[in-house]
């Protein structure tokens, strides 16, 4: 028994550090993810780089002249192009988080098993779960950061306070993503749910919360889905960043609760049914 | 014997209903190889997930290196080498990279798990492809890789899940060379299978499991001797006249058994079996005196019905 215990506390000749994996076992996974990364960089780069460039050209010079709102200042006493970016990065972000907590999760339970290669080792479900949600952070900072960068060089976001247009994005992107991770982890069968998901849940969401309109546009009885959509409270607080419009402080804070809660329940849910169904 | 690395005693898991391990109690010594042989479904696997401190037993006891799974299981899976029955390698990640990325979860430093990493190549006979993608390997190629990268803790106890199954013989041998030369070094191993040649090839000790619970135990030689004879002799008669055949056969050896293409007589002496039952008069289409192997053991005591 003592031999065992000393030989699992201290360095071995192996180099192994049980101690180590676990204080690091969740940056071990997203260090593993990372590594996956340079094969799909090209797509990843182009979507990232792309995709503001099109919204920059479509809206500032193409939408923007249809809609003419109040005169010279449109939406929100912006242009249309400055109402719209910061939701359009919101909604980026909320696609990446989508893509890797429906595919990327299964792909670890099932296609390529890889969750059940790191469950072998000493690394917790709640390590794989904390590691995934590392790795897609650190996806959409990249991702939403060259958007944001873009916008700004464009003038379409101001500098600094545009800044914090990221963090609203990616909160925005886990409170969607990770209760949607829980789902993924029940699904044994692969019977095109996903796809479901983005038609019933993803598209009505960006449209119905305030992405390309503000959803007091909305008569009352369809404005609820803004309220309840992660959407709506990650892009209402990404143009108070993005250009300072008026919105009482009360009204921010609930955007910032509502974002925080979904994403700690949607976490404690996640990490309990990983652990169920790791545990075989 | 030492301390041993594993004791199960009246170990059971229950899905539903059902006990798919149903009372199973076994020790094995450090550097010990140990199998658990069975039909599909016996509950091989369900013990080897137990034992790998993934699964959570329903009831009975497991000390596996001294500590309860339930208690310390990621703590146990640091020392423990994992090969499960179907290869979960990284897919998009090349060789070598799977290697890497695994051996960080044990905590160890980047530059000694590169070392490592070319080491396992070395052991595995795949330096030549350190840089392949893993969807371009062969069956055999992928299991040595499976096999390399439960290696890179440098595992006290290396658990192998039906390590050979659907190899073609070539891989097969270089799989049970390599497996060899890790008991050789004094590793532990924990491996199931339902190749009879393979238990004989690597086991030290086994047990025969059916329906969640152990049929025998012992070493492959003993449990030859206990469970069989010595030698077997095979005769065929064509399959309408095997059943005559073995009427007349009454008494030949220690035990006869009618299969539908042939009959086995179990006896000491093969030879003697053989013209005794020519003496009575039979003309066996063929016969074949061989010495019997696990395979006689285990088809006994599990029986000869498929079980799906």
């Amino acid at each position: 028994m003592t031999a065992v215990t000393s030989r699992a506390g201290a360095a071995t000749a192996s180099g192994v550090r049980f101690e180590r994996s676990k204080r690091w076992g969740a940056w071990y996974v997203a260090e593993h993810e990372l590594r996956r990364v340079p094969g799909y960089k090209w797509s990843m780069l182009a979507t990232a780089v792309g995709s503001p460039l099109l919204y920059l050209l479509a809206f500032g010079v193409g939408l923007a002249t249809l809609i003419k709102t109040g005169g010279s200042a449109g939406i929100d006493g912006v242009s249309y192009a400055q109402f719209v970016i910061p939701a359009f990065l919101c909604a980026g972000a909320l696609g990446t988080a989508t893509e890797e907590f429906t595919f990327g999760v299964l792909l670890g339970y099932k296609w390529n098993e890889t969750y059940l290669g790191m469950n072998a080792g000493p690394i917790t479900p709640r390590q794989i779960v904390g590691g995934h949600i590392l790795f897609t952070t650190l996806r959409m900072t990249a991702t939403s950061g060259i958007f944001l960068i873009i916008a700004m060089a464009f003038g379409a976001i101001r500098f600094p306070e545009g800044l914090l247009v990221l963090p609203a994005a990616i909160l925005g992107g886990l409170a969607f993503g990770i209760p949607i991770a829980a789902y993924s982890t029940t699904i044994r069968e692969d019977r095109g749910q996903f796809a479901v998901i983005g038609r019933t849940i993803v598209l009505p969401m960006t449209l119905f919360s305030g992405t390309v309109f503000p959803i007091t546009q909305l008569p009352v009885w369809l404005q609820w889905i803004g309220w309840i959509s992660p959407l709506w409270h990650s892009t209402q607080l990404a143009r108070d960043a993005a250009y300072g419009h008026a919105e009482p402080g009360w009204l921010t804070l609930v955007h910032l609760v509502v974002l925080v809660g979904l994403i700690a329940i949607g976490a404690v849910v996640e990490v309990r049914l990983a652990t169920r169904r790791l545990n075989r | 014997m030492p301390t041993p690395v594993i004791e199960a005693a009246e170990l059971v898991k229950t899905y539903q209903t059902t006990n798919a391990v149903d009372g199973i109690s076994f020790e094995v010594a450090p550097g010990e190889s140990f199998g658990l042989l069975g039909p599909n479904g016996a509950g091989k696997s369900t013990t080897m997930r137990m034992v790998g401190a993934v699964s959570t037993r329903t009831s009975g006891s497991l000390s596996i290196l001294g500590m309860d799974p339930n208690e310390h299981g990621p703590e146990i899976r640091s020392q423990l080498g994992v090969v499960p029955q179907t290869d979960n390698l990284d897919t998009e990640l090349r060789v070598r990279e799977n290697l890497l990325v695994y051996g960080r979860y044990f905590g160890i430093p980047r530059a000694t798990v590169a070392k490592r990493a070319d080491e396992l190549l070395e052991f595995a006979q795949l330096s030549d492809r350190a840089k392949a993608k893993v969807d371009d390997l062969s069956g055999g190629m992928k299991r040595r890789l499976t096999i390399a990268r439960a290696l890179v803790n440098d595992p006290r106890i290396l658990l192998l899940d039906e390590p050979t199954t659907g190899l073609d013989p070539q891989a097969r041998h270089i799989l049970w060379d390599r497996l060899f030369r890790l008991k050789e070094q004094g590793t532990t191993l924990l491996l199931t299978t339902h190749y009879m040649d393979e238990a004989e090839q690597l086991c030290d000790r086994l047990v025969v499991v059916d329906k969640g619970r152990i049929m025998a135990e012992g070493s492959p030689l003993s449990l030859i001797r206990q469970y069989s004879t010595r030698e077997v002799v095979e005769l065929r008669f064509g399959s309408e006249r095997n059943q005559d055949a073995a009427t007349t056969l009454q008494g030949v050896g220690e035990r006869i058994d009618v299969l539908p293409d042939r009959v086995l007589i179990y006896s000491e002496d093969g030879e003697g079996a053989l013209a005794e039952a020519i003496r009575r008069g039979l003309e066996p289409i063929t016969s074949l005196v061989r010495r019997s192997t696990l395979e006689d053991v285990f088809l006994r005591l599990t029986g000869r019905s498929l079980i799906e």
